[in-house]
């Protein structure tokens, strides 16, 4: 079993503790009704699903319940860090 | 309608409260695993900057370390997300009319009948509960007093660490059985 570090918890806990909810740092558009359908698309679809290092949201759900930010290696599946919601996208990451 | 007929039907709106697997308990070597009677039982949200309020209404200071608890006179505070706590009272003290009483803005909602509580205790207590449990509940990582949402198998469920040897397993009502069963069956284990 993963031990995925919960930045609210403060300490490693089991993974069947969490959920996995998809790409970190989407940002929504501040007036989706003005964009057009290509925009929406682009936002609201489109993923990098990138090979390697991945920025993922994650919740605590059987936990703290908190969604919080996850950076993993999309091939290995290890995590490298984990982060509060809100947070900017670390510049640096540990061990890279 | 006839009288015997409006009688009949006053009868049955008679409500009589039946906990859920009350008073039903289980046994193995070294692990007894007890229902324990209603509690009065308060989900609470709180923002940081109405917490001292809280704490002042409620007579008991909110945790603010993840994993931990804090008692006085038979209430229980659990921490269980940065802003969120869990209350239960079980010598009849009203959680939610205290929370009334605070200035400071928060969310309180009664959930007494939403839970169903077991005591599991004895020295197999701690592997009984890892039958189902994930988490790591040696002491140096479970401490008395530590509590944290979790799940047990399937369900999810509330772990307290009343004593080295006792812990409080809340459940929702609906879970109960299920739950209960489990529990028996790691008593069962921890015991062979
Ligand atoms: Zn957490």
């Amino acid at each position: 079993m993963l031990l995925i570090r919960c930045p609210y918890c403060e300490e490693e806990r089991p993974e069947i503790e969490f959920r996995h909810a998809g790409e970190a740092h989407v940002a929504r558009p501040s007036d989706i009704a003005s964009i057009s359908d290509e925009e929406f698309e682009a936002f609201f679809f489109i993923r990098a699903n990138t090979r390697g290092t991945v920025y993922e949201r994650w919740r605590h759900v059987n936990g703290c319940a908190r969604f919080f930010n996850a950076v993993r290696d999309s091939v290995s599946d290890r995590f490298i860090m984990t982060y509060k919601a809100g947070d900017p996208k670390p510049k640096k990451l540990p061990g890279v | 309608m006839t009288k015997a007929g409006a009688k009949t039907v006053q009868e049955a709106v008679g409500a009589e409260r039946r906990p859920a697997l009350g008073g039903q308990d289980m046994s193995a070597r070294g692990v007894k695993v007890a229902v324990l009677p209603p509690a009065n039982r308060v989900s609470l949200r709180v923002p940081e900057e109405a917490v001292a309020s809280l704490s002042r209404a409620l007579g008991v200071a909110l945790p603010q370390k993840p994993k931990t608890s804090a008692a006085k006179d038979g209430r229980t505070v659990f921490w269980l997300g940065p802003d969120e706590w869990f209350v239960f009272d079980e010598q009849g003290g009203d959680a939610l009319a205290d929370c009334g009483k605070a200035k400071g803005l928060h969310s309180a909602v009664d959930v007494s009948h939403r839970n169903v509580a077991f005591a599991v205790s004895g020295p197999g207590a701690e592997a009984a509960i890892a039958a189902g449990c994930p988490q790591d509940l040696a002491l140096a990582a479970f401490a008395v007093g530590a509590c944290s949402r979790t799940v047990f198998g399937k369900a999810e469920i509330l772990l307290y660490r009343v004593s080295e040897q006792e812990f409080r397993v809340e459940c929702w009502r609906s879970f109960s059985g299920y739950v209960f069963g489990l529990l028996g069956e790691g008593a069962r284990d921890a015991a062979a």
